[in-house]
């Protein structure tokens, strides 16, 4: 079957796609957008997690089909989203999420496959690299989408919403101690406009 | 003054920005952060087929017959393969004993052995095409733990064993035995005025690394193969991967791709065979990439262990004795189990001075699924007992269990029961003290203004409890783990260094082969070519076999052995550098001859700070490149009757804290801190170590309250293999944890580092259960701890 969607705002066309292909699986094996990871593929540990019309959802578990005429962002356009969201929040009431329209009017611009450079990095995605909260890094994808969609419902989380907030993402390298400097970090960084 | 004309090491580098003891940020996080890393799973090429791998549905049969007819018609299949279909005569593999067949021949031993491999145009085809290969299956008896493993009529899980250690174990179903014999037991037990036994269980613990085992296998036009891989040491990988191609090492070119996580379970081969094998068959680059499930059966698991042991002490405390007998479950092939024997022996007692030691170890081979390395690596489940033990004996003499580990604590000098002095500060009872000292978590933490937190009280959201039921206890442990390989294995690295100027700046490449799995050896690897040879700009080569073997991302030996040979290539690219610039510009300066010249900030200068030139001008157009292999002090084997020898290279340490609420009621467990105090020697790095020894502890966590894989005993089959059935700790499972960091220098090693990866993983799980035994008065003899052990449901 062929899917139309909106990935990181920019309208994408995948052909030939079987009926039990993920949304995860179109993302990484046909439309090379490999950000999402496939740590789990059942639903379990987040890692694929991207946002579907605005709502975290693991595309493991969402069927590619269920994604036509829908808007996806993933951790690669995490950063132009982010960036759009600021510079929208002006006119938005408060941080209460971006509407469909919203997110319908921009599109991420293409980073360096090497260096990442030309992206810019959203404050939570800063805040990983500062904190230290990245190490193998396959869990990051997942948890960036996940404390970026809560920093923008809840912009000054306590530390129990925030652990409350990404309980469904797995790390098994970290402790979590690091993530949690870092979505604080990005919390305080943004409550400042850093 | 040095002998050899080297520079000062303790000064150079040290007007260098981004050196050694800087928090440095890691230089692959922009590319993880922006989704751009490529992991092992992430690899794409034109044209690639997916290969997909038929495992065995049962623990031990033999091979009746196996039809690929139908398998091999199906539309977009590519190539199926059996035993019969590989290449040369070389047909098994294997870390240390080649007993793991590359498809299964004639029979298999556990649940989830490869038997055929297919290839196909799509994931989904391939499943499919594997699911209609009809295998039949003739059960056979399962060996499932030591009493079935060696009855007098016991099945033998491998008939015609041939490996270095069959002449010296009691049974052929006993993979490798060392015994660790000093002093007398006998005699010694007479003095003691306490003597406390106990039987404990280790469970079956999952490494659960995030990216799963996967790589892209490219045939050729040499007729050789291209593998981007995760893994842990990609030399261990090619001399194991190229006989069964029947290849030579110089026609399999391996690149390490992005590892998600790696914790021991990449230490064996998982796909890389397969892949490599359908990629040569069918002309054609091949993907594999295991789901969760198959991730459950691809690699090695943490070995189930019962330990029985004896403590005696005298009334004030001093140990007189310990009696130990460990015997640990290797499942159906030996992977590392003869390793994981001697450091559970030879670190058994733990960090502790005993005279009078009888230890025991065995790993078992069984058809229980395969165990082989993980983070601790042996010295993990003798901590769960030992510990144990020292609160057992700490109970019945009515002392402090603190106490009681500080009376006993070793020091620099005391001798292991191998009969090795510890040569290098051993401060096991300053990290007691620093742990024991740090504040304590509020009571009724859960308390706030809007009533009862459910998300900080045992059970958590499902809100079964607002505090009712519920019970703190405190617990202590600590452990000593082994740094680098040991038992007198060659354990060395290799390192090339380059230094030229690239666009009007000095910069240093360095190239090694070692397996970057998360641990950020990338970055104190840049951090050490900017102290050695005082430049900015530092490129860290991709990870390949076109540089020397740089050994195993295991051990805690990576920053101590990789971080040594780039050193020690820095040391020598400094000389040459040194040298042109005497050849070039000496005549301009005495100091040329005569000073102590450093390298800081991209320029020669003086030790006492002239700047003598540029370091521009000093290399011109010449690039000056090293490669060297670099050891650290050799070790030696354990001796096979007495465990005595020098087996050893180093030691890390670390204690630990935990408080826990109990919901006594419903056998729920909340861990509010693990408070952790580890010696470090020197934190290259202070925000990775803080990283390793949190993420370390957590580990220890999850194998305390939640993680273990259950393997039926009646069939030896694995019933939950997936993140649905085995749970590793979450972000609301795990608490804050502190960390209280030591360095004292280890003057053997690099730096005075130690390593310091596994350390944490050790004491972090006897802590909790001592917390738990605190909060609930319960004996717990088995970890994990699950709620019908604390409701006596069970």
């Amino acid at each position: 079957m062929r899917v139309n969607f909106t990935v990181n705002g920019r309208p994408q066309q995948a052909d030939d796609v079987w009926e039990g292909e993920s949304l995860l699986y179109v993302l990484r094996e046909r439309l090379g957008l490999p950000g999402s990871k496939n740590a789990c593929e059942q639903g379990e540990c987040g890692s694929c997690t991207v946002r579907l019309d605005g709502v975290p959802v693991c595309s493991c578990l969402v069927a590619a089909g269920q994604a036509e005429g829908r808007e996806v962002v993933t951790v690669e356009g995490l950063a132009e989203y982010a960036r759009l969201r600021a510079r929208d929040s002006g006119d938005a009431d408060g941080a209460c999420g971006t509407s469909l329209d919203e997110a319908k009017g921009w599109r991420a611009d293409g980073a360096d496959a090497q260096t990442g450079e030309g992206a810019g990095l959203s404050p939570v995605q800063q805040a990983f690299i500062d904190a230290g909260a990245v190490q193998c890094g396959f869990c990051t994808p997942g948890l960036l989408v996940a404390a970026d969609e809560m920093l923008e419902r809840n912009p000054d989380p306590s530390d129990a919403d925030i652990r409350e907030a990404l309980s469904g993402n797995l790390c098994r390298c970290t402790g979590y101690e690091k993530i949690m400097d870092a979505v604080r970090l990005a919390a305080a960084r943004q409550s400042e406009g850093v | 003054m040095p002998t050899n004309g080297v520079p000062t090491k303790i000064t150079q580098g040290s007007g260098t920005k981004g050196g050694i003891g800087e928090s440095t940020l890691r230089p692959d996080g922009t590319l993880k952060v922006t989704g751009e890393f490529a992991y092992s799973s992430d690899m794409w090429h034109e044209d690639m087929l997916w290969g997909q791998i038929l495992r065995s549905t049962v623990a031990h049969a033999e091979i009746v017959s196996v039809d690929t007819a139908e398998a091999l018609a199906t539309p977009g299949v590519y190539a199926v393969m059996t035993y019969d279909d590989l290449p040369t005569e070389v047909k098994h593999y294997g870390l240390e004993i080649q007993d793991t067949p590359v498809l299964a021949h004639g029979k298999v031993r556990h649940h989830g052995e490869p038997v055929a491999i297919v290839a196909a145009d799509h994931p989904e085809t391939a499943r499919r095409a594997a699911a209609k290969i009809k295998v039949e299956y003739r059960e056979l008896p399962v060996i499932t733990d030591e009493a079935s493993a060696t009855a007098p009529d016991a099945v033998l899980v491998h008939e015609h064993r041939d490996d270095h250690h069959v002449g010296h174990v009691p049974h052929p179903n006993i993979v490798h035995r060392q015994p660790i014999v000093r002093g007398d037991v006998a005699a010694a037990r007479e003095r003691a005025d306490v003597v406390v036994e106990g039987e404990y269980t280790f469970g079956m613990q999952d490494q659960a690394f995030l990216g799963p085992e996967s790589g892209l296998a490219v045939p050729e036009e040499d007729g050789g193969v291209h593998l981007y891989i995760a893994t842990q040491w990609l030399h261990s990988d090619l001399r194991q991967i190229a006989p069964v191609l029947g290849l030579p090492e110089d026609k399999v070119r391996m690149t390490l791709a992005g590892v998600g996580g790696a914790f021991g379970g990449r230490e064996d081969l998982s796909m890389q065979i397969h892949a490599c094998l359908l990629a040569l068959r069918t002309g054609k680059p091949v993907k594999i990439v295991y789901n969760r499930f198959e991730s459950f059966f691809g690699h090695v698991h943490r070995h189930p262990a019962k330990l029985y042991y004896e403590h005696g002490a005298t009334a004030d405390g001093t140990l007189t004795h310990v009696k130990a007998r460990i015997v640990l479950d290797g499942g159906a092939y030996a992977s590392a189990s003869p390793a994981v024997v001697g450091n559970a022996s030879s670190l058994g007692v733990g960090p502790y001075a005993v005279d009078d030691v009888d230890i025991e170890a065995i790993a078992l081979y069984t058809n229980n699924p395969p165990c082989g390395a993980m983070r601790g690596f042996g010295a993990v489940q003798a901590c769960f007992a030992y510990e144990a033990q020292m609160d057992k004996l700490a109970a019945r003499l009515g002392m402090d269990p603190v106490e009681l580990r500080r009376r006993n604590a070793m020091e620099q000098g005391t001798l292991l029961p191998t009969g090795q002095p510890v040569d290098s500060p051993a401060p096991v009872a300053e990290l007691l003290r620093r742990v024991k000292a740090m504040p304590l978590p509020p009571e009724r933490q859960w308390e706030s203004s809007e009533g009862a937190d459910v998300r900080q009280l045992p059970g958590g959201l499902s809100n079964t409890t607002h505090g009712e039921g519920v019970v703190r206890g405190i617990g202590y442990a600590v452990g000593i783990k082994n740094v680098g390989f040991s038992e007198g294995f060659d354990d060395y690295s290799t390192a090339r260094v380059r230094m030229e100027v690239v666009g009007g700046e000095p910069v240093a490449t360095v190239h090694t082969a070692m397996a970057e799995v998360g641990q950020g050896g990338v970055t104190v690897h840049a951090q050490i070519a900017r102290t050695e040879l005082g430049v900015a700009q530092v490129t860290i080569h991709p990870a390949d076999t076109r540089v020397g073997s740089a050994g195993s991302t295991s051990a805690s030996r990576q920053t101590y052995v990789t971080g040594g040979a780039i050193r020690h290539a820095c040391e020598l690219v400094r000389e040459k550098v040194l040298d042109l610039g005497r050849r070039k510009l000496g005549s301009y300066h005495p100091a040329w001859a005569h000073a102590e010249l450093l390298l800081e900030g991209g320029k020669v200068v003086t030790d006492g700070g002239e700047v003598l030139a540029d370091l521009v001008d000093v290399l011109g157009d010449e690039a000056v490149e090293v490669e060297e292999e670099w050891r650290h002090r050799p070790t030696e084997p354990f001796d096979l009757r007495t465990g005595q020898g020098n087996g050893h290279v180093q030691y890390s340490f670390a204690a630990h804290r935990a408080v826990v609420e109990v919901d006594t009621e419903l056998g729920l467990v909340k861990v509010i801190e693990l408070a952790c105090a580890q010696d470090v020697g020197k934190a290259l790095n202070p925000l990775s170590v803080v990283g390793q020894i949190q993420g370390g502890t957590t580990q220890g966590l999850g194998v305390a309250v939640m993680e273990e894989i259950l393997v039926d005993p009646r069939t030896a089959k694995v019933r939950n293999p997936s993140f649905t059935d085995y749970l590793i700790p979450t972000i609301l499972d795990t608490p804050t944890i502190p960390v209280d960091v030591l360095e004292l220098a280890d003057d053997h090693a690099p730096y005075g580092l130690r390593g310091v990866g596994e350390a944490p993983t050790l004491s972090s799980t006897p802590a909790v259960l001592a917390a738990i035994r605190a909060a609930t008065g319960l004996e717990l003899n088995r970890t994990p701890v699950r709620p019908e052990h604390l409701t006596g449901m069970s």
